[in-house]
C-alpha cells in the first residue's frame, strides 16, 4: 500500500480565499479569450471554482517542478476549457500571468487546445473529445501497480461522454479496479449544438456509471468545500474507481452567459447580442465579476 | 548475385530449403527479447494474443501484459496513458483495426505528444487469405506515415521482424510496425543489418531497381534472378524503413539504373512506392511503375492464390520491369 498523501479539509477562511481566487480566475480567462479573439468561454467560467480548488488545495503538485515524479496527475479530456487551466496555472505560479495575453497566438505555450510539447505541467494533449479519460486510465494503471503516492485525476465534459471510446476507458477502469483515479465531469448540461439532452440524451449518468464498476458522487460544481469533500471522500474509496459529477452553470459568474449554448464556443467580443453588443461584452462580463453577479458593491459604483 | 554484406541465407535461392515463417512470428520473439532487456516494455493486445504473437510476452511477463479486450480505441489511448507514465508500450492487433480504426487516437496520444507508443498491425495485406477483404488492412502504411514524429517498418521476414521489434522499443517516439500474417520464406540472417533510415541494397544491378518491403521483397530477388536469365541486371532494395526512408540510397540507386519498380502488398496509392515517386519527383525523376493493390480491395481465397491474382508475384515483376525499361529507353 502507498503512502496516503491525505487532502484536508477546509477552513472557512481558506475558503473564502479560494472563492475570491476563482473570481480573480474567471476574469483573467475572459480577458485572455478577448485578446485571442476566438476559443470557448462558458467551460471555463463553469469550471473556474473546480480548478481553483484542484491547484490550490487538492493536489499535491509544485508549479517550480512541473515534472516531479510524484506529483498528482491531473488530465484534461475536453482541452477546449484549457483557458480555465491555463489562468489557474498562472495564479499558481507556473509561468507568469503576463503569458496569459498569447492565448492561441503564433509562438505561444498557450495553445487553442492544450499540447504537452507546448507547456510544462500538462499531463496530456486533449482537444478530440474522449481521448483524455483513456490516458488518465492508462497512467492510473501503471500508478496503482506500481504502488505509486499519486493520484490521477481527469476533468472531462459531459458532452464527450457520447464518445464510445469514454466507455470502452471506464470498462477497463472498472476491470481493473483503479481507486486511485477520480474522474470530475463538469455536468453543464450544453454542448456546441445545443443542451446534451437535446443532442443525444446522457441520463441517467449516474447509473451508466455504477453499472461500469465506479462509485458516483454528485456534487455542485460551484461548492467548493463540497467540492473538495468530494474529493477527499475519493481518495477513501478502496477497490472503485470514482467519478465526481460536478453540477456547474455554463459561464458562471457572467449573467448574460449563464446557461446559454450560444456562449459554449464563443469569446467575449464574438458573442451572441441579444444582451450586449460584442463591443460592451467584456467589460459588461468584468463589470458581473467585479461585484460577484451583485453581491458585492465595488467602490466606483 | 546478392550484396555479400547483406548476408543473406546462402541457400536464400532454394526456397524448398529455406524456413517459411509468418513476420508476426519474428515480432513474438523480439517482443520478449525488448521485454527482457529494458523492464518498461508493455504489451498490449485487443483480444487477439495468439494470432498477434503477444501470447509469448505474456507468458514470459505476465504482469507487464495488459488484456484490452476489443477496444483499439482506447488501446491506443491507455496505451499512450501508460507511456506518460514513463512506459513503451506494444499495441497489438490485426492492422485492419489498428491502426485502422484508432488512427485519430495514435495521431494525438502517439504523434502529436511524442509518447513511446509502438503500434503492432498484425495481418496486413491480401496473403491473409480467406478472411477476405474485411480483415486484409491495404491503407496502413498510407495512414501511418502522413503522421508527423511516425516511424514506419516493414519488415522482409521473421528475422527481420524481430530484429525491427528491438529497434522499435529503443527508438524515441510511436513507431508503426507492419506484419503479415501467412508464412514466408526466412531468407536473412542474424547477421543481416538492420539500421533505422537504412535501406538495404540485398542485390546490385544497373538496368533496374526492384524497390519492395515486406514479404514481398523475396519475389523481388526471384524476380531479379529471372530477368538475369534475360540478360537485364536488376538492383534489389529492401525498402524496410519506410519512414524516415533512406533518400540517399534510393537517390543512388535511381541514379544508377534509372528506372524503377516498387512493390508493395498494399495500396498503390499513398503507400511506400508512393514515398519513392515523391522523393524522386523532386531529386531525380526517373520512369516508375509502382505495383500494390490498384485502387481496390482484396477477396477470399488462398494467400498463393490471392498473391498471384493481384499479380503480386515475381513473374508478374519481370513483366512490369521489362515494361519499365522500355519507358527509360524512350527517355
Amino acid at each position: 500500500m502507498p503512502d496516503i498523501r491525505p487532502i484536508l479539509t477546509l477552513s472557512e477562511k481558506k475558503l473564502l480565499s479560494l472563492e475570491l481566487q476563482a473570481n480573480e480566475i474567471r476574469k483573467d480567462i475572459l480577458k485572455m479569450l478577448t485578446e485571442a479573439g476566438s476559443g470557448h468561454s462558458a467551460g471555463p467560467l463553469g469550471m473556474a471554482d473546480i480548478f481553483t480548488a484542484l491547484y490550490f488545495h487538492i493536489l499535491h503538485h509544485d508549479p517550480n517542478k512541473p515534472l516531479w515524479d510524484d506529483r498528482d496527475r491531473l488530465f484534461l479530456s475536453n482541452g477546449h476549457i484549457v483557458p480555465v487551466r491555463y489562468a489557474t496555472m498562472a495564479h499558481a505560479g507556473y509561468f507568469d500571468k503576463s503569458e496569459l495575453m498569447t492565448l492561441r497566438k503564433l509562438g505561444s505555450h498557450l495553445q487553442g487546445h492544450p499540447e504537452i510539447t507546448h507547456l510544462k505541467g500538462l499531463e496530456n494533449t486533449s482537444g478530440p473529445l474522449g481521448d483524455g479519460a483513456p490516458q488518465s486510465v492508462g497512467t492510473a494503471y501503471i500508478g496503482k501497480k506500481e504502488n505509486k503516492p499519486w493520484h490521477v485525476f481527469c476533468a472531462m465534459s459531459d458532452g464527450e461522454l457520447e464518445a464510445g471510446i469514454v466507455w470502452e476507458a471506464a470498462m477497463f477502469a472498472g476491470k481493473y479496479k483503479l481507486h486511485n483515479l477520480t474522474w470530475i465531469i463538469d455536468r453543464n448540461n450544453i454542448q456546441i449544438d445545443g443542451f446534451t439532452e437535446d443532442i443525444m440524451p446522457l441520463e441517467p449518468i449516474k447509473d451508466k456509471f455504477e453499472a461500469f464498476g465506479f462509485e458516483v458522487i454528485e456534487v455542485d460544481g460551484h461548492n467548493i468545500d463540497r467540492f473538495v469533500d468530494a474529493c477527499r471522500e475519493a481518495q477513501a474509496i478502496w477497490e472503485r474507481p470514482v467519478v465526481i459529477i460536478a453540477h456547474t452553470i455554463p459561464g458562471k459568474g457572467v449573467d448574460f452567459m449563464e446557461f446559454d449554448y450560444k456562449w459554449h464556443g464563443a469569446p467575449p467580443g464574438k458573442g451572441p447580442e441579444d444582451t450586449f453588443k460584442k463591443a460592451d461584452q467584456l467589460n459588461e462580463a468584468l463589470k458581473d465579476l467585479r461585484t460577484l453577479g451583485g453581491k458585492i458593491k465595488s467602490e466606483h459604483e | 548475385m546478392p550484396n555479400k554484406d547483406i548476408k543473406l541465407n546462402r541457400d536464400w535461392k532454394k526456397q524448398d530449403a529455406l524456413k517459411a515463417l509468418p513476420t508476426r512470428d519474428g515480432f513474438g520473439e523480439g517482443l520478449i527479447e525488448a521485454g527482457k532487456r529494458d523492464g518498461n516494455v508493455y504489451a498490449i493486445c485487443a483480444d487477439l494474443t495468439e494470432s498477434t504473437r503477444v501470447d509469448g510476452f505474456k507468458k514470459a511477463f505476465p504482469d507487464r501484459f495488459v488484456q484490452m479486450g476489443v477496444a483499439e480505441q482506447a488501446m491506443a489511448a491507455i496505451g499512450a496513458g501508460m507511456c506518460l507514465a514513463g512506459k513503451t508500450v506494444f499495441i497489438a492487433s490485426y492492422a485492419c483495426f489498428s491502426p485502422g480504426r484508432n488512427w485519430e487516437q495514435i495521431r494525438t496520444t502517439g504523434c502529436l505528444q511524442k509518447t513511446n507508443l509502438k503500434i503492432v498491425g498484425a495481418h496486413a495485406g491480401v496473403s491473409v487469405g480467406p478472411d477476405g477483404a474485411t480483415h486484409q488492412m491495404l491503407e496502413d502504411i498510407a495512414l501511418m506515415r502522413v503522421l508527423p514524429e511516425m516511424t514506419v517498418l516493414v519488415p522482409c521476414d521473421s528475422i527481420e521482424a524481430k530484429k525491427a521489434t528491438i529497434l522499435a522499443a529503443e527508438i524515441d517516439g510511436p513507431v508503426y510496425i507492419r506484419l503479415a500474417r501467412e508464412k514466408s520464406p526466412v531468407y536473412t540472417t542474424e547477421a543481416t543489418p538492420l539500421e533505422l533510415g537504412k535501406a538495404q541494397i540485398f542485390r546490385e544491378g544497373s538496368d533496374v531497381a526492384l524497390i519492395g518491403c515486406g514479404p514481398l521483397v523475396y519475389q523481388c530477388l526471384l524476380a531479379a534472378e529471372m530477368l538475369a536469365e534475360e540478360g537485364i541486371s536488376a538492383c534489389v532494395v529492401n525498402n524496410v524503413s519506410v519512414k524516415p526512408m533512406d533518400e540517399k540510397t534510393i537517390i543512388e540507386v535511381a541514379k544508377k539504373c534509372g528506372a524503377i519498380v516498387t512493390i508493395e502488398e498494399a495500396q498503390a496509392v499513398a503507400g511506400m512506392g508512393s514515398a519513392v515517386c515523391e522523393l524522386l519527383a523532386e531529386e531525380y525523376p526517373v520512369p516508375i511503375s509502382r505495383m500494390g493493390m490498384q485502387d481496390r480491395f482484396g477477396e477470399s481465397g488462398e494467400p498463393d492464390e490471392l498473391l498471384e491474382h493481384f499479380k503480386l508475384t515475381a513473374p508478374h515483376i519481370v513483366l512490369v520491369a521489362k515494361k519499365i525499361l522500355k519507358k527509360k529507353s524512350i527517355k
